[in-house]
């Protein structure tokens, strides 16, 4: 690669370089791996010292390398912890490792260089066992307090049949019982201030503003926020262990519900880097073919937004409105897709099927439709001047302090900086299509749902290009670990035979490498971090939700405020309880 | 002994009448909003699923009556019943048609308004009775939004009552006979329009409630018919502001003859009954201490100046 070959030299003579070994990884982003006694020096150094700095403390996650079979000649390590850093400048990632010896080993934490570290480094300690020293509070986050084990290690059983029958001794009920306390202590927070009592009061985990499984611990001066402590895990399904026992393909359905109100757009984050690892090239049909799928899929997802957002503040009709036009789209999924939210349609190497017959008359009767639904939607919430203060002035961030914790889509465009991955790093073709990326100035409340009414609209634009210019050709890329397989040869000529017996039964086998992929999802950045030993199933899957960092930042952003704008902020960041516990 | 007869008549007549209003409303507003958000709405049980009210009674009557043990029991109790009695009380007052009224008190604007006073005990007590976090800011929502709003709903009245000279809600009405008083008091109609909406706490005032913030605010822990009275409670309020707006701004009973006066009277406590639904059906909530402030900053003075401007104009008539 040329683009890293300035940064790299720079690092090893800042450092030295036995600090660092370089690794060759087939998605292209620079990846070092450093000396644990230097990672912290580094990054450090990575984000204040270099001329055009990473900023974005992107993915920070932990590999259990212990029974990996295939190394590929990267330094020994029991545990290495991975950092994803982003430039925006210099418009790519950059991987650092951290080798780990030693069962249950520690790493200094970085916390004190990036806020969202904290969230990050509590649920690779809760997934691991890691210590991370100099962590402010380093916690379980994802599991019950109680849990017992670390569920990302390899020893840990991936399914609840290996564990061995379930039984509650009356200790162990007492213990549990115990957990479920609530000690203001424990949160770190104080139960009185010099000249009050505070008040603490449970936001869910159910409460009808949360939108799920949520629980958002509260210390109220009166109605005013002291503090606002987000409890997340409700919702944990273990979408990463699960991705370690299913087969690369058998694991696509999985992703669909990572980002439930995403559909097949997490079906493209999976994909992509699986893609890569196998070195698909997909043919132009299917490149056009999910972008319209995506871009539906984020019309749908703003759609619920809006109207639960507008719910939220008190507005009690727009839901149904805008329910009964995403339902107008999952008419169109349906049809093309068979399935409504979680269709679950595209495969390695391609789609499940071609476009239906008729497919180009919903899909024009929907972009003739929508528009003047928009307007009105437009017109009765966005110009609603209760709506308008309600939201106006209420849970600002600027840029910088978005960055330092990790928010990206729509929440970073409302700051004025126009990121978009689509544009920046095009992925599946969306470099061939027309397109704004909205922005908007003041980072509040109001200025996140301004950016993404007008993003329904580009989204139209889009799927109005992929109507026009749907490529001909194949729903399927011609290579032997597209899966299924084609089935064209397969009387005619015995290799392709095998193969494809190969692929129905085990499933593809991936080559060896690992790849991240990286895509502009509905809530911001969605990745997946894929790591093959040449396997039937992932060696390790990482997926980076937008919507973790995103609640991270609610203490931040919600001091001070009231409990009804607490509901502002929760609306407008837009989040799904599954896209943040996995 | 004919006299007590035909009152207590009247009072049960009244109570029924009224008790039957409001539980139907509730039928009329889901069907309503039901309209305005291109859904059904209850269609199931009987003609129109007008029934679903018979059947939702029955399901609140076979409820457990649960009270929840950190409760304060008594106060628990009877918060509910009050807001049922004493919007029922201010009915009292209310002239339906000529002859059809139960009480012709000659203060019965002040007992009116002593009596929505009244009502804010239900939502304070019930909210702090509870024992609930969620209840007892429902009920300091409540209480202070009460706080804001009695203060000029009465102010807006007091126009009518100079214009008409009296408190008495039948010389109210005749002194409408040439002119309506929203002619005349148009500013007086619609403060007291938006402080009726808040003394009823529905949307965009529903703050006391406020569901997505609150869970049910101040009835949170009330099921059965304890809750029922609540929600007949609130029906019977917006029946009880829209007659009031009918009779203190559109003369009440008065027009054309081709319909009886009581029709009349109710075909105007209707419109103004639908308007309360479409504005639930359309306005976001504004939060409280905006709903206060423009209580007070704008409100207020607007009903300030509108008494001044009231006096001027019918001593400068009077001369």
């Amino acid at each position: 690669m040329n683009k890293d070959s300035g940064l790299v030299e720079e690092l090893t003579s800042q450092f030295g370089a036995s600090v660092f070994t370089q690794q060759h990884t087939v998605d292209e982003v620079i990846t070092l791996w450093v000396l644990k006694e230097h990672i912290k020096d580094v990054l450090h150094h990575l984000k204040h010292n270099l001329h055009e700095p990473f900023e974005l403390l992107y993915d920070l996650c932990a590999i259990d390398e212990r029974n990996q079979a295939n190394k590929n000649g990267s330094p020994s390590s029991d545990f290495t912890v991975v950092y994803h850093l982003l430039s925006f400048k210099r418009n790519y990632f950059i991987r650092l490792k951290v080798a780990l010896q030693g069962n249950y080993p520690s790493i200094p934490s970085i916390s004190a260089i990036w806020k969202n570290a904290d969230w990050y480094e509590c649920e690779v300690y809760d997934m691991f066992g890691i210590h991370f020293d100099g962590h402010p509070h380093l916690r379980r986050i994802l599991m019950p307090l109680t849990w017992e084990g670390f569920p990302l290690r390899k020893e840990h059983p991936a399914r609840a049949t290996e564990m061995g029958p379930f039984k509650l001794s009356d200790e162990k009920q007492d213990r549990e019982q115990d957990a479920l306390q609530f000690r203001p202590e424990d949160w770190g927070l104080k139960r009185q201030s010099e000249d009050a009592d505070f008040m603490f009061l449970n936001l869910g985990p159910q409460h009808p503003g949360t939108h799920g499984v949520l629980r958002i611990i509260l210390q109220l001066d009166g109605e005013d926020i002291v503090d606002a402590i987000p409890d997340i895990g409700f919702h944990h399904r273990g979408a990463e262990k699960m991705g370690e026992r299913q087969s690369w393909h058998t694991y696509i359905p999985y992703t669909d519900r990572v980002d439930y109100l995403g559909g097949v757009m997490n079906n493209l984050a999976y994909l992509l880097a699986v893609e890569k690892l196998a070195g698909i090239t997909v043919p132009d049909r299917v490149k056009t073919m999910r972008i319209m799928l995506c871009e539906f899929f984020r019309i749908a997802s703003h759609l619920v937004w809006y109207g639960t957002f507008a719910q939220d503040l008190g507005q009690l009709s727009p839901v149904f409105y805008m329910f009964t036009d995403r339902e107008k789209i999952f008419d169109i999924v349906e049809a093309i897709c068979g399935a409504r939210m979680h269709p679950n349609w595209f495969r390695i190497g391609g789609v499940a099927q071609d476009l239906p017959k008729g497919w180009d008359k919903l899909v024009g009767d929907f972009i003739t439709y929508f528009p003047k639904r928009l307007r009105e939607y437009h017109q009765m919430v966005m110009r609603n001047s209760i709506f308008k203060a309600r939201t106006v002035g209420i849970g600002i961030y600027t840029l910088e302090e978005a960055l330092e914790w990790g928010v990206t889509g729509p929440g970073l465009r409302a700051c004025g900086f126009e990121w978009d991955f689509r544009k920046k790093q095009p992925y599946s073709g969306y470099e061939n299509f027309e397109f704004e990326v909205p922005t908007a100035e003041n980072g509040d409340c109001y200025d996140r749902a301004v950016v993404r009414v007008e993003e329904m609209w580009q989204s139209l634009r889009i799927i109005d290009q992929c109507l026009k210019n749907m490529p001909e050709g194949d729903y399927k890329a011609d290579h032997p670990l597209a899966t299924p397989p084609r089935k064209k040869q397969t009387m005619q000529d015995i290799e392709t035979l095998i193969t494809h017996f190969l692929n129905v039964s085990w499933g593809p086998v991936i080559p060896s490498g690992e790849a991240m992929s990286c895509i502009e999802a509905t809530k911001g950045a969605n990745s997946y971090y894929l790591i093959s030993d040449g396997n039937t199933s992932p060696y390790r899957v990482r997926i980076r939700a937008p919507s973790f960092p995103h609640m991270q930042m609610l203490p931040y952003i919600s001091k001070g405020y009231t409990v009804a704008d607490l509901l502002s902020i929760l609306g407008s960041m837009d989040y799904v309880l599954a896209d943040i516990d996995r | 002994m004919n006299e007590v007869l035909r009152y207590i008549l009247m009072v049960v007549i009244a109570l029924f009448a009224l008790t039957t209003v409001a539980a139907w409303l509730i039928w009329l507003e889901r069907r309503m909003l039901a309209l305005w958000q291109d859904r059904y709405g209850p269609n199931r049980a009987g003609p129109f699923g007008l029934f679903i009210v018979a059947a939702d009674t029955i399901k609140l009557f076979f409820k457990e009556d649960w009270i929840p043990p950190f409760a304060d029991k008594k106060i628990f109790v009877v918060a509910p019943a009050i807001v049922a009695a004493t919007v029922l009380m201010s009915f009292v007052i209310i002239p339906f048609a000529p002859g059809i009224l139960i009480a012709d008190l000659n203060v019965g604007l002040l007992f009116f308004l002593a009596m929505s006073s009244l009502g804010v005990y239900s939502i304070v007590l019930g909210g702090w009775a509870s024992n609930n976090k969620y209840s007892l800011l429902g009920a300091l929502r409540g209480a202070s939004q009460m706080i804001s709003y009695e203060v000029f709903m009465g102010l807006s009245l007091m126009g009518v009552v100079m214009l008409s000279g009296s408190f008495r809600l039948t010389d109210i009405v005749l002194a409408q006979e040439k002119y309506w008083f929203i002619v005349t008091q148009p500013v007086a109609f619609v403060v007291f329009m938006i402080a009726g909406i808040a003394e009823t706490h529905r949307l965009p005032f529903d703050i006391p409630e406020a569901e997505s913030e609150l869970v049910a605010g101040f009835h949170s822990e009330y099921s059965g018919m304890k809750f029922g009275m609540f929600f007949i409670g609130e029906y019977l309020g917006i029946t009880l502001i829209s007659a009031m707006i009918a009779t203190l701004f559109l003369g009440g009973w008065l027009g054309p003859a081709f319909l009886p006066p009581l029709v009349w009277f109710i075909l105007k406590t209707f419109v103004f009954i639908l308007l309360f639904i479409l504005l639930r059906a359309s306005l976001p909530r504004p939060r409280y201490d905006q709903l206060m402030e423009y209580g007070w900053k704008i409100l207020l003075p607007v009903a300030l100046l509108n008494l001044l401007v009231t006096g001027g104009i019918v001593l400068m008539m009077d001369k």
